[in-house]
């Protein structure tokens, strides 16, 4: 009460703090008021000729002409160079061939058969990433789920425990790929491991389904941490009174799972599943650096092929990786936009 | 009036540098050890003797010479000089160094290698081939000593070196009879000794007969007599060796080329005894090794194409090419520095004979591998024998179905670059 009135009777202070603030806001107008004048006179111009409306453009034009040559251009030259031929990187020099990437990509037999095609390892490339995408995305979201509800409960040295699966995501690609590389290669630690307990070694690396699931492996392990910390904070965002209801109600653990966090959840791992998805189909580098694509084409993924035929190989086929680059981006506009709808008809109940 | 002075006198320096500072050259340069070193430091001669000249070596990793010259070319933003090993590939660049050089001097020089830099009606004077290579095997003499098996003489076969390296590798618990470095290259010469034509009869590349070298190869990777990391763990066209394999004494026979010699020289040293055997003979007949390495090329887009060819034509000199030939221990592709013999600067004498038995070894190159070198479709072929090989290897495609694919895949490659 005496501090209210004391407040009260020392009125002056806050006045006074008020009024810093005041001749700080003077301050910086009266700085910038001579640049408002000097800018005023083309507005009033430019207003006066377009009319308001059209003066919003001219605010965002430096936006679209950094967004468009960023964005926009290589976008158009991606098409540009999907619909021509040669090897050389100069567009100008080019021959127009029309839709002959997408004919020589799409000319296959069997489309589950990939030696029947005639680019047999884009349609392996395209296979191999199906189901890596398929094993990863399905293993990753559930271990992620599995850790974020572990982590969510009052467990001793959670903080610890979060910034462990975490941890991994900070790493670079490359440094994931040659950690893994060192400890599953051929004199690598696993195998010194299991010779040591008499088990014997194994060349996983050279042998492709081993290989593969390696890769897969290694992906979860990359990438989990992100996810679980997504997952996390959509379990943290269900009410607690929910389950406090549930519990008084004597719901066991498994139907309060199933009928409480699982809805509640929906909209967030829906959100996980699309990311994992759109970043499953991109997968390049750390796999690349892991086993460079092999055995054979056993770890070869779009992007790789997309990368070999542009960039890595002779003769560069650009228009050939255009295309397929141009493939690609339609399927992750396609789970986008899935993304999009399902979000809507979430939102609308 | 002093000020005056002094404005038009920093003028006048600031224009007379200006031409100076235009005359600077800037080499893009890699290394197998220690070339764009004793380049830098020979080129110090240069640049002393022309005033004004300012040659910038630009080491860079041989990645970038792979992939990133090219598009710097093709942009109009490439180096004045590189050394490179896409010898003809590259050709549509390059600056016709005649107009500067004395040709019948390079002629006498560099021989056919300067063939390896001409594609169709451009047969002009490219390239310096600062440095010949030969592929061909190592082999590891303890480990024969040890198992108490005699090497293979000359004139031996794959077939023959294949059964003594296993029966080596069998008796003394090594891991890996044989190996061929993870390339098209290295390939190059066991395939033309199996019967490998390279080349149809209008002169484009092709695969024809190359069916015989593939069937024993993934044979002998199936049955181990090859060390199947090597082939069978990389994707793509991706290249790799197997040198620290012999290095550690894991493998027998090591079929490389002639640039691991000083590599083999520091790190083997005296734990074991090695020994250079040259390339075995085929079923075809020939024990051909495949030749290669790089050069030094000058590009049209220079600025001081003047200057471009005096420095390439300073390095093409006898003394000089011998200098850096003995520091690099590299074999000479200057007929008269071979000729002379090299003194290999800080060669071990193990070295010193390896490189003699390779530059001996020169002599067994099949045509069709001298050709091949320097054939300005081989990047394409090197590409294509690696990836589809591999995949007879790990079983994704048959013998017969790789080859008949290496055959598509080179057409639309050729179809593709005309």
């Amino acid at each position: 009460m005496a501090e209210t009135t004391g407040q009260g009777a020392n009125a002056p202070a806050p006045t006074h703090g008020r009024d810093s603030g005041a001749s700080r806001d003077g301050l910086a107008l009266r700085l910038i008021s001579p640049v408002m004048r000097l800018v005023e006179i083309p507005m009033l111009f430019l207003q006066r000729l377009l009319g308001i409306n059209r003066l919003a453009w001219v605010f965002l034009l430096p936006n679209l002409v950094l967004f468009g040559l960023f964005a926009f251009l290589p976008v158009i030259l991606n098409i540009a160079y999907a619909a021509t031929g040669g090897d050389n990187v100069l567009l100008a020099d080019r021959p127009y061939v029309g839709a002959r990437n997408f004919v020589t990509l799409g000319d296959c037999a069997s489309y589950l058969d990939p030696n029947s095609c005639r680019e047999d390892k884009f349609w392996r490339a395209v296979w191999n990433t199906a189901w890596f995408v398929t094993l990863q995305v399905g293993i990753m979201v559930g271990f992620s789920l599995l850790t974020a509800i572990v982590l969510n409960r009052e467990i001793r040295a959670r903080g610890f425990f979060r910034a462990v699966f975490f941890f991994p995501v900070l790493l670079s690609p490359v440094v994931v790929a040659l950690i893994w590389k060192w400890i599953l290669q051929r004199e690598g630690v696993l195998n010194a491991f299991l010779d040591w307990t008499g088990v014997g070694g194994y060349n996983w690396l050279v042998d492709a389904d081993w290989a593969f699931g390696w890769s897969v492996f290694l992906s979860v392990w990359a990438h989990m941490g992100f996810y679980t910390l997504i997952l996390l904070a959509g379990l943290q965002a269900i009410p607690r009174d929910v389950y406090e209801a549930a519990t008084m109600d004597r719901a066991s653990p498994w139907r309060v799972f199933r009928r409480i966090t699982l809805p509640l959840l929906s909209p967030t791992m829906l959100v996980v599943l699309v990311l994992a998805l759109i970043k499953g189909v991109q997968t390049f580098d750390e796999v690349y650096a892991f086993t460079g694509g092999g055995p054979g084409t056993a770890t070869t993924f779009i992007i790789q092929y997309i990368y070999e035929e542009g960039f890595a190989g002779a003769p560069r086929l650009f228009g050939l990786a255009a295309a397929a680059s141009l493939l690609v981006a339609g399927v992750l506009v396609v789970l986008t936009l899935v993304q999009l709808w399902l979000n809507r008809r979430s939102a609308d109940g | 009036m002093t000020q005056l002075k002094l404005l038009g006198t920093t003028a006048l320096v600031l224009g007379l540098a200006a031409p100076a500072m235009a005359q600077e050259i800037r080499f893009m340069c890699y290394s197998d050890g220690n070339e764009c070193e004793v380049y830098d430091d020979v080129l110090t001669r240069f640049e002393a003797a022309n005033p004004g000249v300012d040659v910038i070596v630009d080491v860079v990793p041989y990645q970038a010479i792979l992939e990133n010259l090219p598009v710097q070319l093709a942009a109009g933003t490439g180096p004045d000089i590189a050394k490179v090993t896409d010898l003809g590939g590259l050709n549509q660049y390059y600056l016709d160094l005649t107009p500067h050089i004395d040709t019948g001097y390079w002629d006498a020089s560099f021989g056919g290698t300067l063939d390896w830099y001409r594609v169709g009606d451009r047969q002009g004077y490219y390239g310096l081939h600062s440095q010949l290579t030969i592929t061909g095997a190592f082999a590891n003499a303890t480990l024969f000593e040890q198992a108490g098996i005699e090497m293979p003489g000359d004139g031996a076969t794959w077939e023959d070196w294949a059964a003594a390296s296993r029966a080596v590798a069998e008796a003394t618990g090594t891991p890996f009879p044989m190996a061929i470095d993870r390339s098209g290259h290295r390939v190059a010469g066991p395939a033309i000794s199996y019967g490998a034509q390279y080349f149809d009869a209008e002169g484009n590349g092709s695969f024809a007969g190359f069916e015989p070298f593939a069937a024993a190869f993934v044979g002998w990777n199936e049955d181990g007599t090859f060390a199947r990391d090597v082939w069978a763990s990389q994707g793509g066209a991706t290249y790799q060796d197997a040198a620290q394999e012999f290095i550690n004494g894991q493998l027998v026979f090591y079929y490389s080329g002639s640039w691991q010699v000083g590599r083999m020289d520091s790190q083997v040293g005296d734990l074991f005894d090695w020994q250079v055997v040259g390339s075995p003979c085929g079923p075809a007949g020939a024990c051909s090794g495949m030749p290669g390495g790089a050069g030094i090329v000058g590009f049209e887009q220079s600025q001081n194409p003047e200057i471009v060819a005096a420095v390439i034509d300073f390095l093409a000199q006898e003394d000089v090419y011998a200098e850096v030939a003995a520091r690099t221990r590299n074999l000479p592709a200057h007929l008269g520095v071979a000729a002379a013999g090299v003194e290999f600067e800080g060669a071990s004498p193990a070295a010193q004979a390896a490189l003699n038995a390779f530059a001996g070894d020169l002599a067994n190159v099949s045509p069709i591998a001298f050709a091949y070198q320097g054939y300005a479709g081989n990047r394409a072929m090197f590409g294509i024998t690696v990836e589809r090989l591999s995949q007879a290897i790990v079983g994704e495609l048959s013998v017969e179905d790789a080859v008949a694919r290496m055959g598509e895949d080179l057409a639309a490659a050729m179809a593709e670059s005309r």
